[in-house]
Formats: structure tokens, sequence, C-alpha cells
């Protein structure tokens, strides 16, 4: 084909040929970046169905969704697929191995809105229209012209510094490494793409910092589910008195041993994560990203050295970050999760600031090596979580030694004494009133909610749009960014879940799509989750207020139970405090939209439920699955008493 | 909670039960919803006893499950389990010196009262229904009426319209081996023993044997398994591999196709066992403190005089013919749980088929007991979980060529701190290989496996296919998120261990 073959690796990022565009019907699927031949043998997904890619139509209008077309890609087509004149265009460039982006007027979405703008942006009045690097060629006659004149060849080989890149350094870059974005990054290198992933942990006002990986493996999941797990240890050891394991009276916990071994996983995990990209073939570069311009971006190390690349697509994964109440002393003296899990000194009495999973779940591991915890909280308990469930965890933390002040906010944290750990005085005001209270802690530890990190990344510079409130960053059901070739995931996009393996999950899905042809999408669908409060709560689907309000309270039905795990029995611990709850839609054969547990291992219970849920499970079903005995699960197997008819639920025996 | 009163009693494989009912002159008084047939105004007895075994340890109303299987089963695994939590503790920065020790009489008592209160809230519940109950040993006079004998040798008479045998099953002593029943004890009595058993040998590759070796291997006695061929049959035989493998890990001892010839009482007390090798031929002895038999379950069903009432039989099982209803051959005799041929020896089953049967009996609905699919756990020291065909099963139903399966080998989180090993930790997912590769069966290997298990059950049931489960976000970070994640074939012969996040 005549084509240089690295040239042709970057151009054919995705291997569609044009009637895949118009089969493609009912999709928005007519923008699309063409490969400049046939569909290249060497790639697997060749002759695959092509996914469906939006140009997300539905938010911008429709000049702003052509504007970013032509700023984006170094050539642009903009054409319609009945036209004579526009196919020799296209083989015009396919001769020549260029790539271009197609833009199908009349198969968009707003088809009519886009030739508005398509007039009033070219002041021509008929397809096709070419640009290259942002500047018109015309339509085409002109182009041919420019093309016999030996004009578009030098434009296209032209590499000023204002210019677009003419190649690209990668195909893709990944902002950010965390879940989302490794994923992402091992997923496209599987297709031989060149990637380049930057990531750059800023350090947190106490001095905090730590290696790839992201969140959920240095500040999240993992360190915070060792502790729990230490936390749980300690009721075990506890419980083990009861089961005849001969335990000295008191046990004591040495923070800094948890701490060392915790972190000494995580190291572990920092390299492994490190190995795994140099074994793919994936550049990394600890240094932060910044666009500087269209498929530009800054990378600048933490000695200040500054590297541009250029991409054909970006990946931006950057997450979210802990947020600060904005009070005097709040950045001087509290702490936040970012800091908690290699705290190098104990902790010792603490204030917990929020209500949110990471406050109950720091506040009850906390709690669960013995020091005393208080909570403090504006309003409710885990918004967003069924509220019923919610309560339930805080009676039960608050029956284990944990102490809730309520409807108060702190106002000022100042410092008594410096040490490890110092003394802090906390001055608190009610929520409705005037009222302050004040009181001594250790450490203040702040989980009042997090942040997007979206607005240092020079998102403006490129037209990416963001949530100007909350800085998040909207994009289509298939991660696609205003700017088609900025993709977003994890914890930044707007109304989307802040979990692991729901970015974990999108980023694979994402390279699978950009390139492997695949148009599976990530469904944000009944993805589960679980708290790991010292009660574990583990839920899937919707909360009984969210399913009352789009059902409406006469057609749910609310079964629900306490349930004794066998293990508590023997120590004769927390009867009736284990909960299950499952919410079923009346009018759908009583199916079931909502699946709530309150007890040990819930994540592992409510794991398969889950996918039973994906399968569009039913009541009928649940009662028809025999239990495993004995285990908690089973309770699901067994739930007989609605709600609404108020009958006991309470344990007696087995 | 009639529900499970009534279940409870339906089961009960130590003694004899009947659960009798007569209509009431009335015919069916409407309760709404409820199983149970007493709460559905009929008259209803209970008749239970249990014979004591040949060491003499007898219990209460409720069954083995409750008395002498899941149970204590499972709560002497969480003792065990308990163990391994303390070694971890340290880890966790937990400062409990090293080693404790354990004390099996506290245990045991804590077990025990356990139990015992399980027996009176049974029987309570029995009471709160108006179900009379009889602890009388029962046999058929005719198709009609059964007679019981109380401890003390009194007879009653008792005539019923319906009748249920659920008398389920008693362990098997290998009656040949010289002084097998003599010294040697079964599940009916290793959770009733007042002291350790100490040294011990368990002879038999049963999940019962299994479980029983990794508890006591776990609370620290020295503990033996002699097996003569497999291990878990019928179970997947790479999952019951990997169980072995984890158990002798931890420390258990394994003979392996060998078989006891002669069980000794040596002057001090000590049990002397002489076995066979089947490899080598040779003969071995060793001494042990306690010999355990958990070489299977015979039911109980030889005392009942099935005859006089005309009730069949497989001669080979001795097991009682059921059909779909649970009928036996005589159309109102009926018979559900461990002792009716063919149904898996589950609690979980039999309380489900009472359940089912007592609403068809009266009126309430005509749903039949399904038997496919159910799940179950092996409580052994790594927990094995599993739900539908096991490997070698969906091979031989749709052939090799038409079943894909999945698998990876995971390290659960809490191992890593712990510096636990998980070799054994795995998973397995097998499944048509026919797009949408419907799944056919689930294994599941690791802690929790029991709850890990539960829920894909129903998924199973719901008709799940490959391509649903790997739709399914995970729960970050747990096992059973790995279920979600099971992308390597073995078929594509790539490396299934897991690594990173």
């Amino acid at each position: 084909m005549g084509c240089g073959k690295s040239k042709e690796r970057r151009a054919a990022a995705r291997p569609q040929s044009e009637a895949h565009g118009r089969g493609g019907r009912g999709r928005d699927s007519s923008a699309k970046v063409h490969p400049p031949s046939p569909p290249l043998p060497e790639h697997p997904a060749t002759g695959a169905s092509g996914p469906s890619r939006s140009t997300s139509a539905r938010v911008l209008d429709p000049r702003a969704r052509l504007r970013a077309c032509i700023d984006s890609h170094p050539v642009v087509l903009l054409s319609k697929s009945t036209c004579e004149r526009c196919a020799e265009v296209k083989k015009l460039f396919k001769s020549m191995c260029v790539p271009y982006f197609l833009l199908e007027l009349d198969q968009a979405e707003d088809a009519r809105g886009l030739e508005r703008a398509f007039s009033e942006l070219t002041s021509e009045t008929d397809v096709p229209v070419v640009f290259v690097k942002r500047r018109k060629i015309g339509g085409h006659g002109p182009t041919l012209k420019a093309y016999q004149e030996g004009r578009l060849q030098k434009l296209l080989k032209m590499n000023g510094s204002e210019g677009l890149p003419e190649s690209y350094d990668y195909d893709l870059i990944i902002v950010g490494g965390g879940s989302g974005g490794l994923a992402a990054a091992k997923e496209a290198a599987k297709y031989d793409k060149k990637i380049l992933v930057l990531d750059f942990v800023t350090p947190t006002p106490h001095g905090t910092r730590w290696g790839l990986g992201g969140t959920c493996v240095n500040v999240g999941c993992i360190p915070k589910k060792l502790m729990h797990q230490a936390a749980l240890l300690g009721q075990a050891v506890q419980d083990s008195r009861n089961y005849g394991w001969k335990i000295e009276e008191t046990v004591k916990h040495d923070w800094d041993k948890m701490t060392e071994a915790v972190q000494n996983y995580i190291g572990s995990l920092n390299w492994g994560y490190r190995v795994a990209l140099r074994e793919r073939k994936v550049t990394y570069e600890n240094a932060y990203g910044q666009f500087v311009g269209p498929h530009r971006i800054k990378a600048t190390n933490n000695k200040g050295k500054e590297k541009i690349y250029t991409a054909e697509k970006f990946l931006i994964a950057t997450g979210e970050r802990p947020r600060y109440l904005g009070i005097p002393g709040d950045r001087e003296f509290c702490i936040s999760s970012d800091d908690l899990f290699s705290l190098p000194y104990c902790p010792g009495k603490t204030l917990v600031v929020g209500a949110s999973y990471v406050a109950l779940e720091c506040a009850g591991f906390l709690a669960g090596i013995g020091l005393d915890v208080t909570v403090m909280v504006r309003s409710i308990l885990l918004r967003g979580f069924d509220q019923d469930m919610a309560n339930k965890i805080g009676e039960h933390m608050e029956e284990h030694g944990v102490k809730f002040i309520k409807q108060f906010i702190p106002i000022k944290v100042e410092q008594i004494e410096a040490g490890t750990p110092g003394r802090l005085r906390v001055v608190a005001q009610s929520t409705s009133g005037g009222e302050t209270i004040e009181g001594e802690y250790n450490t203040v530890l702040l989980a009042i909610g997090r942040d997007a990190c979206t607005r240092k990344l020079g998102l403006e510079t490129v037209g990416v749009k963001i949530n100007d409130k909350t800085g998040k960053i909207p994009v289509t059901d298939e991660e696609q960014t205003n700017v088609p070739y900025i993709y977003a995931i994890g914890d930044i996009l707007e109304g989307k879940l802040e979990l692991t393996p729901v970015a974990i999950q999108a980023g694979r899905l994402l390279a699978q799509r950009l390139y492997a042809g695949s148009n599976i999408k990530c469904d944000y669908e009944n993805v589960p989750t679980t708290v790991f409060t010292p009660l574990e709560y583990g839920a899937c689907g919707l909360s009984e207020e969210k399913a009352v309000e789009k059902f409406g309270e006469e057609n749910i039905e609310v079964y629900h139970s306490y349930f004794w795990p066998l293990e508590w029995t023997i120590p004769s611990r927390d009867n009736n405090k284990c909960y299950a709850k499952i919410i079923c839609n009346i009018k759908d054969n009583e199916r079931v939209v909502g699946f709530h547990v309150l007890g040990p291992n819930a994540g592992e219970v409510t794991q398969g439920f889950a996918a039973a849920l994906k399968c569009g499970l039913t009541k009928m079903q649940l009662d028809s699955t025999i239990g495993i005995h004995p285990v908690c699960a089973e309770v699901f197997t067994t739930l007989s008493v609605t709600k609404r008819s108020g009958g006991s639920i309470l344990q007696a025996g087995c | 909670m009639a529900v499970m009163a009534m279940a409870a009693a339906l089961r009960g494989p130590g003694g004899r039960f009947r659960w009798r009912t007569q209509a009431t002159a009335g015919g069916v008084r409407g309760s709404a919803r409820g199983a149970a047939a007493a709460q559905l105004g009929k008259k209803v007895a209970v008749v239970d006893y249990v014979e004591p075994s040949p060491r003499g340890t007898r219990w209460g109303l409720g069954g083995t499950c409750v008395n002498v299987g899941c149970i204590p089963k499972k709560l002497i695994h969480q003792a065990a389990l308990l163990g391994g939590m303390i070694r971890d503790a340290p880890h966790y920065g937990w400062d409990v010196a090293q080693p404790v020790l354990h004390d099996w009489r506290k245990m045991a008592e804590a077990v025990q009262n356990y139990v015992k209160s399980l027996n009176w809230g049974h029987r309570v519940q029995l009471q709160d229904r108006k179900v009379k109950y009889f602890n009388i040993k029962a046999s058929f006079v005719n198709e009609h009426t059964i007679c019981g004998v109380t401890k003390g040798g009194k007879e009653t008479l008792l005539s019923a319209e319906h009748i249920v045998i659920a008398t389920g099953g008693r362990p098997r002593y290998p009656t040949h081996i010289e002084g097998a029943l003599e010294y040697g004890i079964t599940s009916d009595d290793i959770f009733w023993l007042k002291e350790s058993p100490g040294k011990t040998l368990v002879v038999g590759a049963s999940y019962v044997a299994l479980e029983c070796a990794g508890f006591l291997t776990g609370l620290g006695l020295d503990t033996t398994v002699m097996m003569r061929s497999i291990p878990l049959r019928g179970f997947d035989q790479q999952m019951s591999s990997l169980v072995t493998a984890y158990m002798a890990s931890q420390g258990t001892r394994f003979l392996k196709h060998c078989t006891p010839s002669r069980v000794q009482k040596l002057p001090d007390g000590q049990l002397q066992v002489t076995w066979e090798d089947l490899t080598s031929g040779k003969e071995n002895m060793g001494t042990f403190s306690t010999v355990l038999w958990a070489i299977g379950r015979i039911p109980e069903t030889r005392s009942l005089n099935l005859e006089n009432a005309g009730i069949n039989t497989n001669p080979n099982s001795q097991k009682i013919l059921v059909d779909a209803q649970e009928a036996t051959s005589v159309p109102h005799i009926y018979a559900i749980g461990d002792v009716a041929e063919g149904r898996p020896e589950l609690t979980p089953t039999a309380i489900m088929a009472g359940k089912l049967l007592a609403r068809r009996l009266y009126g309430q609905s005509l749903d039949v007991m399904d038997y496919s699919n159910v799940p179950t756990t092996v409580f052994t020291p790594l927990e094995y979980g599993c739900v539908g065909l096991s490997e070698e099963e969906a091979m031989a139903r749709h052939g090799e060529e038409h079943v894909e399966v999945y698998h990876a080998y995971y390290k659960p989180l809490e191992f890593t701190v712990a510096e636990r090993d998980a070799s054994q930790c795995y998973i397995k997912m097998v499944c048509l290989r026919k797009p949408p590769q419907l799944v056919l069966g689930l294994h599941f290997l690791g802690p929790n496996a029991g709850e890990v298990t539960q829920g894909f059950a129903l998924g199973i049931k719901c008709g799940a296919s490959y391509e649903q489960v790997m739709r399914t976000v995970g729960i970050h970070p747990t096992c059973a998120e790995e279920v979600a994640k099971l992308r390597i074939s073995k078929r594509s012969g790539l490396d299934p261990t897991v690594t990173g996040c």
C-alpha cells in the first residue's frame, strides 16, 4: 500500500472502513478518524463491528462542536455520506496515506444544526470542505488544485511551532497513574500502541506523598481494608477466648508495626505497577501533566524540568483529593485520609470530621484498634446511601464506643502542643444556631469530601468543559469529553460512581473500543459497593429512598430481616445488628431493584448477588434458591417479612 | 419461625421422625401464607428419637445439622480459623505472645451449650405452633399407623392421613475391621467430646472427614487422614486436590491409598492402628489417641419396618425411592432429606423440600422442589464453595470442545500482610463455549467461600452467562471480585495468576 509502517500505525488508531459509518444507523457514528488505507491486516480488530463514537453532541452546540473538530484534528473533512465529490476527496487522502477526521454532516446527531453551523463557520454552501491544521483549504475543486500544485503536501509536512503536530509522539497519553489510568494503559498496550503515563502526586499539606497506583492502592481501598482487617483481628482475638484459645486479658496494638507492614505491602504494589508498565512497554513518567495546546501536553517533574509531548489521544484519569474545610488551622494541623495510612505515629485521641464512607471507615478501624474516636457530623451519615442502613451503621459504631457529635462543624483548629501526636483544640459551631463547643484531640482527620483534580490540568487551553462548581468532567457514555480526542475516566467524571473497579472497567473497555474495535460500553448500572465500617455494609442497586422516588411507595415491596452470624453466637455478641434488606418492584414481577446487607464479609456476600441483579433477579428466584448452610448470605433465600407488614424480624434461635 | 421449626423437625437424621397430620373437621382453615402444616390449621405430630451412638453419645431435637453436623462443625471450624487469626494478629500490630494454646474443654462446652439452646428453641417453637412432639422410636404398623416406643419401653400408637419420613442418616462403621466399633468414634461423637481427642486418625475422604481433620489440625492437634482413593468424591477433582494440598501445607498428614485393617487398644489407652498401603502392599502401624471413622453415612430406614406400609427402597443404598413430589411408593407417605434416594444430603435442601411439601399437601401451592444447581460449601481450612457442574461433569455432558473453563489463582488481600501462602486460592468458572457462554458451574476456593458462592448460585439460577458475570463490576477489595475478573481460559494456556489490583 506504500504507506510508511510507523505512520500507518499511528494513523490507524481506529481501524474502520467507511461502511461502518453508514451501517451504524441510529448511532452518532458519522465522525471518525479514518485510516489512510483499507483495514490494515496487522490489526486484530479489523472487520469487527465498528464502535460508535459520539461527538458529544449533547453537551455542545453545533457550532462549538464543529469548531472543536476542526481544532483538534490535523486534517478534517466535512462531508455528506451521499456526496460523490466528497468520496473523491476521501479517495485522494487515502491515496496520499493521510489520516483524516471525517464528519458526515448528514449522519451526525442534530444534522440540521450542524449544517447551519457549517455554512456559518466555513462560508461555503456545499460539502466537501477540507481543513488542514485549522486552515481552510476549501471545497472539492480547491483541494484537488492544492494537491496538484503541491501546496497540500507542503502544508501537511509543515511543522511550525504553532501548527498541529504532524506525527504524534504517542498514540495515547494518560494523565494519572491510578486504577483507571493504569488499566487503560495496560489494555491499550496489548494492541501495540505507544503509550505514555504521566503520574505525579502533589504532596499533602502535611507533606505525605506516595508512589504509582493512585488513591486505591496508596491512600484508599488497600490500606483501608488492611487496617479494617487489623481492627477485625482485634475483635477475633477477643472472640477467640470464648472459643477456647488462651489469650492474655489485654492485648495491645502497635500502630507503627501495623503501618509499616501496610506500607511495605503498598511499596511492593507500587513497584509491581512500574514493572508491569515496563513489561508492556508503556512509558511512565513521574511528572505533572498540563495541556498546552491541541494534542500537546507539558510534563513537569519534581525538579521542575519540563518536557512537551504530543499524542493523538488523551485520557484524563487524575482522580480526586481530600477537601479541606477552609477554616483557620485546617491545613496546618489537620490530616486527611491521604496522611492517615502512613502516619509515622499513632494518632491517639482522634476527631474525625465528616460522615462520608471514608470518615466512618477510618473512625471504625481507629476505634477497633483501641483509640478514642469521635465523629463530628454536619447533617446525615453516608449521604447517597440507603439511610435506614446508614443509621444502623451509626448505631452499631456508637455501641462499640465511637462518639458522635451531630449537627456541628469545626470553625477553628489550634495547636496546643506540637508533637507526634501533638495536642489540638477544636472549636465547633452548631449548625442550628450559634452554640460553640470545644474539644481537645491528638489528631483531627478531615473526611468531608473529595475534589476532582481537574483545575490545574490546562483543560481550558484545549477547551475541555468541566462543571465549574464541582470540577467534574461531563462525558458521553463512551467516556469522551467535549473535545473528541480527549477522554476521561474515574472519579473525575460527572454523575458517575467514584469506585476503583468502575474506573478499571471503564479504562479497560475504553482501550478496547479505541484500539480493538470493541463496542462494549462501561455499564454504570447496578454497580455493587461495600463500605468497610466495623459492621460492613454491602449494597447493589437502589436505596429504599431512591426506589420510592422512582416507583412510588405503593409499588415497591421491601423484605427484610435481622440475622445473627453463627460465629457470633459463641462470644454472644451483637445479636439483631446484622440486617438484610431487598427492595422489589411489585409491578415488574417483584424484580429486585435494591440489595442491602449489613454484616461480616458484606463485600463477599454482595458480589454474587450483584451478578444476579444483572441477570434480572426476582424475589421468586431468591425464594427458590437453596441456601448454603450455615452462612450469612443464606438469609436472602428466606426473607419473608415485608416492611409494610410491620412483622417482627428479630432473631430468636436458629 | 414456624417454617424453621417445622423444617428443622423434618430433618433429624439422628432419630426417627414422623410428621403426621390429620385433616381437621373443617378442612383447610384459610391461613393466608404460611408454610408449616400446623400453621395451616393441621394437626401435626413430630416423632423424634436419637439412638445413642456406639460410644453412647445422644442429643436433643433438631437432627444432624444442629447436633452433630453443620452447626457444631462450623463453630469448631471457626475456632480453628480464629487460631489462624491469632497468628495473623501480630503482623497487623497486635501484641499477642505466640504460641497461643487451645482449651478443647472450654470450646466444647461453649459449642454444646449453644446446641442445647437450639434444641430447646426447637421444642418451644413446636409447642408455639401446637405441633405435638413425641420423643419415641417409631416404626410402621401399617400404611396409616406407626408404633412408637419410649426409652422406658412404653408403646404408643399414632395414626395419620399423611406421613413424612425424614429420618436422615447416621455414620457408617467399618464393621469388618477389628476394633473399629469398639474403639473408634464418628462425627456423631466428636462434637460432644468433653476432652480433647488428642492425636487423631481420621479415616475417610468425604467432606466430613476433611472438615474434621481440618479443624483438628487448626486447633493444634496432630491429625492424620487415611484415604483409600480420591478426596471428595463427586466434587470437582482439581478443586479437591487443592483442598487437600492446602490442608497438607497447614500440617495435616495424609496417608493416601491406605486402608486400615485393625485397631487395638494398648495398655496405656492409646490405639494402635494397622493399615495396608495399597500401593506397596506393605503393612504399617501407628498409634493414635482417637480414631474417627468418616467413611460415609447410611440412611436410617432399617428399623422403620417400611415393609409393613409397603414403602419401596433401593436395595443397595437402602434409601427410600421418591418421585418429584417427594411421595414414596405409597402415595400418602413422603420422604425428604438424606433418607430419600437421589437427593443431595444437605440441610437447606431438606428444609426447602419440607416447606414446599407442606404447602402442596395443604393446597397452598403446587411448587415442587428444584434440585438442580444446589450450592454447597465444604468448610475445610481453606473453604470450598461450589454450585453447578464440576469440570469433569461438564466435559462429560457437553464434550470438551463445547466447554470453556475460566480460572484464576488469586491472593486474598488479608493474606499479604499476614504473609500467608495463597498457593491454593483458586477460582474456576465452567461455561459453555458458545456465546453468550452460559455458566454451568462455579468453584471457589478461599476464605468465606460460602458467603461468596451464595449470590453467584442465584446468578446461575437466573441463567447467568459468562458475559453477564464479566459485566458485573467488582467490589474492591474482596475475594469475590476475582470471580467477576476471570479472563484467562484454561484453553489459552496462559498463566492464570492474578497480579496487581
